[in-house]
């Protein structure tokens, strides 16, 4: 009789357990965070005067939220994420979960057609007429309809100048067997091949078959010659502040943090053009604090506001008008304040979805399985 | 892409079919017990394997055999095999252009072989390294054995990440020891970001799992029966062939399996001191998980290494069939 007993209540347990692991994931969208102002409600409170924030992580003055809660009496309930895709399946498992999210240009393209987007209404946010001209009408989001700027960045190389003598002005810079063991390439499927794409002089969205079969056979070469030393990403920038390598793909906003540490280091978007990324902020058309929603996103395009975010994470800023606050701190920096040549060169990524994805996925393995 | 966790039907019968001849199982073994009092401990530990064991394995049973809409295929291991088959499917459909690319992708089959390939060196090495070490710690008349014993196990007290990512400010360029070569007057060496890096990581991080097992085995191990075997005409060298070698085998199965087993399946360690230029089967399974989102294809990338590892566990146990190494879960 006990052996009964016990059987029935390990069966009982395990599938109390089962069902609540399995059948109903409800995942906090909220990942924990040490901000003041998120208290320790996982759930965002979707009633009383809030707005609810998705952002990236590190991607932030927090005084700005305060600030934001003191001036319009709004509670501010901050929440991060680490990866687009992650951000997308919370949001897609939360409906009216989030009022303002901060997502990447590709996945606004995303998002726009999967129809989670609302339209911005421009009289509900007058500063938005801070942001430049050049980021008006962006090819992720036409006529900025649905998103409103909040940091941009290049894809360029870094590089040391104490062992890269020779101008940095190419591409071609990453396959020259003179920096055999000295390149840091990115462990990054778009980014690597997108790279190799304008070397080649296609797009870095490019769908066609002999473009991309070209880039993956250069991408073999320059593994085989033995230039390319390691492929990483968040590693890459300390390695180069402390000198491990000539030359590193690396984003602006990284390439900025290593050139503070280390003077020697200087970045270049190369002659053939780059691709050029913003984070915009997107207001969901699910949102439940619409204007309250509208009042963050006009907070955060405020001149003195945007300053504040752009001097914390020394990312490039869209608000022409902060710029001019910050002057020549900004301005002097070739890798924020890059010449309107170099964005002209430049080139945003377009969503590439799963129709299509599997094919970059094949090229990319093929890249990292030379010997 | 989203993953649906709610399964169809038939995952829920192939479950409770698991868990039924789990459950079946452990009944067999109370009866065999005469008793339910001493099972009755192991409950806790049955319930744990169950979640923790039975149930991830049934799950990558099941996305291992489903497509990313749920329905059966066996697709996925048609992926192992040509890793371009998903690309070749695309180029068949975009016309002759794109179809002149098609070739079977090798990348599943070459990392897996190369895997293999690292995790027999690293075995090898611990096994060559680790034998004299072991019987050196268990030789009673030498004073430094249990302090040895010490010092192979206090690095363990620290993370085996923090541990390699240590190896890393070693190895660098610029690390202490190109930096301790120039300052004597040498060149620096490249260390980093080779196969080299790569087995130097596994061997130190999996070595104290090959000591272990041979070290226990030898340590209880009763000194008269090398003593008998000398009284008997034996010189140094045949006792240990003829006594001490063949006794403490169990021992070294299991340390070969314990070595064995975590080198096939690492992944941090090649990304890390590798610099991603030589993928290894983790790293694989990892990719496809986490940048690719293809749950389905990693699962069967993870059953077939799982199959692997039983079938090279199943031949071990032939050779050590009273699992006296302890090595066997």
């Amino acid at each position: 009789m006990k052996l009964r007993k016990i059987a029935l209540l390990i069966v009982v347990t395990l599938f109390a357990l089962l069902l609540t692991a399995c059948s109903t994931s409800t995942p906090d969208a909220a990942s924990p965070t040490d901000a003041p102002d998120t208290a320790a409600t996982p759930v965002p409170v979707q009633s009383g005067n809030v707005v609810n924030v998705f952002n990236w992580e590190d991607y932030i003055d927090e005084s700005v939220l305060e600030q934001f809660e003191q001036e319009t009496g709004i509670h501010v309930n901050y929440m991060r994420f680490t990866t687009n895709e992650d951000m997308m399946v919370q949001v897609e498992a939360n409906p009216g979960a989030f009022d303002v999210v901060f997502p990447s240009d590709y996945m606004v393209e995303r998002m726009l057609k999967k129809g989670l987007l609302a339209e911005i209404n421009h009289d509900n946010i007058p500063n938005a007429a801070n942001i430049m001209e050049s980021l008006r009408n962006p090819s992720y989001d036409p006529n900025g309809a649905h998103s409103i700027p909040y940091m941009w960045g290049t894809v360029g190389i870094l590089y040391n100048t104490k062992m890269v003598d020779e101008p940095v002005d190419s591409w071609g810079i990453l396959w020259n067997e003179k920096y055999a063991n000295n390149v840091f390439m990115m462990d990054s499927i778009r980014d690597s091949m997108g790279v190799t794409l304008k070397y080649l002089g296609y797009s870095v969205n490019s769908r066609d078959v002999n473009a991309l079969e070209a880039a993956k056979q250069k991408l073999i070469e320059q593994k085989q010659k033995g230039i390319v030393k390691a492929y990483q990403v968040d590693e890459t920038k300390d390695k180069m502040v402390a000198g491990e390598a000539a030359l590193a793909v690396m984003w602006s906003g990284d390439a900025q943090y290593a050139i503070d540490l280390n003077p020697d280091l200087a970045y270049a978007v190369p002659m053939e053009g780059s691709n050029i990324w913003v984070d915009p902020m997107v207001i969901l058309k699910d949102a439940k604090n619409m204007s309250n929603a509208e009042k963050f996103v006009d907070f955060l395009c405020r001149p003195d506001i945007a300053q504040k975010n752009c001097e914390a994470i020394w990312y490039s800023s869209p608000n022409s008008t902060a710029i001019e606050l910050m002057g020549e701190d900004y301005t002097s920096s070739p890798v924020m304040n890059p010449s309107q040549d170099v964005i002209d060169r430049c080139e945003f990524f377009n969503d590439i979805d799963e129709t299509f994805m599997p094919i970059y996925n094949a090229l990319w393995k093929e890249v990292k399985n030379a010997k | 892409m989203r993953y649906d966790m709610s399964l169809p039907w038939w995952a829920w019968v192939l479950m409770c079919v698991g868990l039924l001849a789990f459950i079946a199982m452990i009944a067999a073994s109370i009866r065999r017990n005469n008793g339910v009092k001493r099972s009755l401990f192991a409950a806790p530990y049955t319930l744990w394997m169950i979640l923790f064991t039975i149930v991830p394995v049934i799950l990558i049973a099941y996305y291992a055999l489903t497509d990313a809409s749920g329905a059966f295929t066996l697709d996925n291991f048609r992926h192992f095999w040509d890793s371009n088959y998903a690309k070749n499917q695309l180029y068949e459909s975009l016309g002759p252009e794109a179809a002149a690319y098609i070739t079977r992708g090798t990348v599943n089959v070459d990392t897996l072989v190369y895997s293999l390939w690292m995790a027999f060196l690293c075995t090898l090495i611990c096994l060559l390294l680790g034998y004299p070490a072991a019987l050196f710690m268990a030789d009673r008349n030498m004073k430094l054995g249990s302090s040895l014993v010490v010092l192979f196990i206090i690095p363990m007290w620290m993370n085996f990440l923090l541990r390699t990512i240590a190896w890393m400010s070693l190895l660098e360029d610029q690390g202490l020891i190109n930096q301790f070569l120039r300052m004597i007057g040498l060149n620096g060496v490249q260390l980093m970001y080779n196969s080299g890096a790569v087995l130097l990581g596994m061997v130190y991080n999996f070595l104290p799992f090959m000591v272990f097992p041979i070290y226990t085995v030898l340590s209880k191990q009763d000194p008269k029966l090398g003593e008998a075997a000398q009284d008997l005409g034996c010189n140094e060298i045949r006792t240990f062939t003829k006594v001490t070698l063949p006794l403490s085998l169990p021992g070294v199965i299991s340390g070969i399996t314990m070595v064995f087993m975590p080198s096939v399946t690492t992944f941090f360690i090649p990304r890390m001191l590798g610099g991603g230029n030589s993928m290894m089967f983790g790293d694989l399974i990892e990719l496809n998980f986490l940048s690719e989102g293809n749950w389905n294809v990693g699962s069967a990338l993870s059953l077939i290494m799982m199959i692997l590892i039983l079938v090279s566990l199943s031949i071990l146990r032939k050779a050590d069939p009273n699992g006296e190494g302890g090595g066997m879960l």
